[in-house]
């Protein structure tokens, strides 16, 4: 089997390429933009087994972030037969530089420069042969959206025409690698003896640790390699890395025309109004309450027939477990424990992700994340984090555990860190529907406005960002203390959305990812609430016995030792907690009928339900413990228990501050 | 004159950085070294960021970051 290595500099199509190679649904769970580690697919072409590698976009093999630090990694140390380099055609000289540093590295590369169609409509001409000559190496252009190319790419995988250019250092580099080549040509085993030399030059420690660690032994114990280094070294500075880029910008030169110099100009029209001092911030609100009143005004109807869908189908199963004549205990168990809870998750929670997810993925495949990236941050500067921050929070919107390994992007440690302990606070799809029902029942009417709805909606999600950029501050100045790192962030073309694609992608990657790792927690969930309602001390459920034990503190800030318990239970899966509630309430030992939100707002009401219990509950849900999925994410992202522990205390003590004050303040009124 | 004084629509050359490495390898990745062109072309609804056009491509630089580059005016 042959292994490839696909690299790329972020947003240039990578992933789409990865898919056309192998196949649609490799790629369960990624979230474009976004290779969280190394995916990895196979195909078979030709009747040949291939293994192909997709790496983290990288603009350049001197890492600055974890993920680049995979991607450098991987083409520097791991084996591979091939390494395809994914350019961007339209800014092709930029990318170039990566795969003028991979050739260094190794020549087994083919480069392969994606978006050529963008590059048509925008009247940019490569001449892709010129640049394989140049190159020494075999080129091919795609535009792997609509497939195009793809065979070629495909054919050309036996391809073993590597005859790379060796890139010319100006004389003072040149002269230094001259003298340490000698000495290193038979002790870097596989890795260039030259691409050692520019590194022991141009020394940088984790790389060069890395290099020790591969070989085994440290060059730099070789004591003609050192003294040869400490003499070149009295040199004075080499500047290397200047010479690929003047590479790049020479090669650029010769393989790209323009036929319309002003190119960019319609996108920076459209940037002149969506990063504008007037537009830009309303823009971001008014998109965001868009995409919340399309989603809550669309789910209402198909979760309606989802309840009605499982409430038929539990009479039969009902009759076929009598049937088989199974014992009433596992019955009950099954049906009101388990069934219930399940269902309960998928007819709340799949409508909305169904409308919200596709949306959301139109917003990001257009282009669009970015600039709000862009137009705050400022606000995060001031908060001593980084701008990017933003986009983890954007996809906190979808899960909190993606927002939370999406931090990756983040290249200062601190900064990431704050965006992992801060992401809570961006309500998850888990958290909308709890929220949506409440604000429906409480706020607008069972037949209210749903416009109202969405104000009241956005106005938590507002307070969701103000306590983000309130608790980041304060890591900022006490345990995470420091200076905002440098920025630069690329705000890529406008791209026309495939509609058909972002559907299917955000239904499969995303809408049945989350929705099954819910559908898998819930089961359990389910059968440990149902078990929990039903047996009794003293004639009263374990479920009661704990919930009257809260209940003191949970009046204290303003709701109650139910809803506490609900919350703690549903720590696997936060779509559980209404489920959980309405259970407990009704001491039945299995969820309620619902028959309507009618019902739901009376069995409220009926246990002491108020409007500041509402508000209490809604701030909660806003602000508690992450899922456990996300603090498994956490643990897994910052190697650490303290960061996962105040991942868990941060938003869990300020929604009780919040509650509490509440409370009280209402009280007093 | 530096980066960040440049308006919207300004086209200059990169005369000098004078940054730390961490700063210029950064810029580096993005292709921006002694001797590039840029062009100002937004500035974000707070004034900072600042969005340039380098090598094709659009990239926001903190204020920060741009007054440790020195540019002529073109």
């Amino acid at each position: 089997m042959k292994i490839i290595a696909l690299a790329g500099n972020p947003n240039v199509g990578k992933s789409t390429v990865f898919n056309s190679l192998t196949g649609l649904h490799q790629h369960t769970g990624n979230w474009p933009g976004k290779t969280v580690s190394n995916a990895s697919g196979m195909f078979k072409y030709n009747n040949k087994d291939y293994k192909i590698y997709d790496l983290p976009g990288t603009y350049s093999l001197i890492s600055h972030s974890e993920e680049e630090e995979v991607a450098r990694d991987f083409i520097c140390f791991n084996k591979y037969d091939l390494v395809i380099v994914v350019c961007d055609a339209v800014c092709l000289e930029r990318n170039l530089n990566l795969v003028l540093q991979t050739l260094e590295i190794t020549k087994k590369v083919i480069v392969c420069v994606n978006l050529m169609d963008e590059a048509k409509k925008k009247k940019i001409n490569i001449d892709l042969n010129k640049l394989s000559n140049i190159l020494g190496v075999p080129v091919v252009g795609t535009s792997a959206r609509n497939k195009n190319g793809i065979n070629e790419l495909l054919n050309n995988l036996e391809n073993t025409n590597f005859n790379p250019i060796e890139i010319k250092y100006d004389d003072k580099v040149e002269e230094a690698i001259d003298i340490l080549l000698p000495y290193l040509e038979d002790k870097t085993k596989d890795l260039n003896p030259r691409w050692g030399a520019i590194n022991l030059i141009n020394y940088e420690e984790s790389l060069y640790k890395k290099i020790t660690n591969y070989l085994g032994y440290d060059l730099l114990e070789d004591k003609i390699i050192k003294n040869q280094l400490i003499y070149i070294k009295e040199e004075g500075n080499y500047n290397i890395a200047d010479s690929i880029v003047k590479k790049a910008e020479e090669i650029a030169k010769e393989v790209v025309t323009y036929e319309n110099k002003n190119y960019k100009q319609k996108d920076l029209k459209i940037d002149k109004i969506t990063t504008s001092k007037l537009f830009g911030i309303p823009l971001i609100i008014a998109l965001l309450m868009v995409i919340f009143w399309l989603t809550i005004k669309g789910a209402n109807y198909p979760s309606d027939l989802l309840f009605q869908f499982f409430s038929y189908l539990e009479i039969h199963i009902l009759n076929f477990l009598e049937f088989l004549k199974f014992p009433q205990f596992l019955i009950d168990l099954l049906i009101s424990g388990v069934y219930k809870v399940l269902t309960w998750v998928v007819a709340v929670m799949l409508p909305p992700m169904a409308i919200f997810f596709p949306l959301f993925t139109l917003l990001e495949d257009l282009g669009y994340l970015p600039r709000i990236a862009f137009n705050l941050d400022k606000m995060f500067k001031k908060c001593r984090a980084c701008g990017k921050q933003a986009l983890t929070m954007c996809m906190g919107f979808g899960c909190n555990a993606v927002g939370v390994s999406g931090a990756r992007i983040i290249d200062s440690p601190r900064e990431r860190l704050i965006a992992i302990l801060t992401n809570v606070f961006v309500p998850c799809n888990g958290r909308f529907p709890t929220m949506i029902t409440l604000i429906t029942i409480f706020f607008v009417g069972i037949n209210g406005n749903s416009f109202l709805s969405v104000i009241i909606l956005t106005l938590v999600i507002l307070l969701g960002f103000l306590l983000t950029f309130l608790a980041s501050y304060i890591l900022s100045k006490t345990i995470l203390k420091g200076v905002p790192s440098s920025f630069t962030l690329e705000l890529p073309p406008y791209r026309k959305p495939q509609i058909g694609k972002v559907i299917i992608r955000s239904i499969f990657d995303r809408t049945l990812f989350v929705l099954s790792r819910a559908v898998i927690v819930a089961v359990p969930a389910g059968a440990l609430i149902w078990l929990l309602a039903n047996l009794h001390i003293n004639d009263i459920s374990l479920l009661n016995h704990i919930s009257s034990f809260l209940d003191p503190f949970g009046k204290l800030i303003g709701m109650d030792g139910v809803i506490l318990i609900s919350f703690i239970l549903g720590f696997p899966a936060n779509e559980i907690v209404i489920p959980i509630m309405l259970m407990t309430y009704m001491a039945t030992g299995n969820l309620v009928e619902y028959e309507s939100l009618e019902s739901l707002r009376s069995i409220l009401v009926n246990n002491g339900w108020t409007v500041i219990t509402a508000i209490c509950v809604l701030i909660f849900s806003l602000c508690h413990f992450p899922c456990s999925t996300t603090c498994l994410t956490i643990k897994k992202e910052t190697g650490s228990l303290k960061w996962t522990l105040l991942a868990i205390i941060i938003p869990t003590l300020i929604g009780i501050i919040l509650c509490f004050l509440i409370n009280n303040i209402s009280n007093f009124i | 004159m530096y980066l960040c004084d440049m308006k919207v629509g300004n086209k200059a050359i990169v005369k000098k950085i004078v940054a730390n490495d961490n700063i210029k390898r950064r810029l580096l990745d993005i292709g921006l070294i002694e001797g590039t062109n840029v062009e100002c072309v937004l500035k974000s609804p707070f004034n900072d960021p600042t969005a340039y056009l380098i090598r094709g491509a659009i990239i926001a630089i903190r204020k920060e970051d741009c007054d440790k580059i020195e540019v002529d005016i073109i």
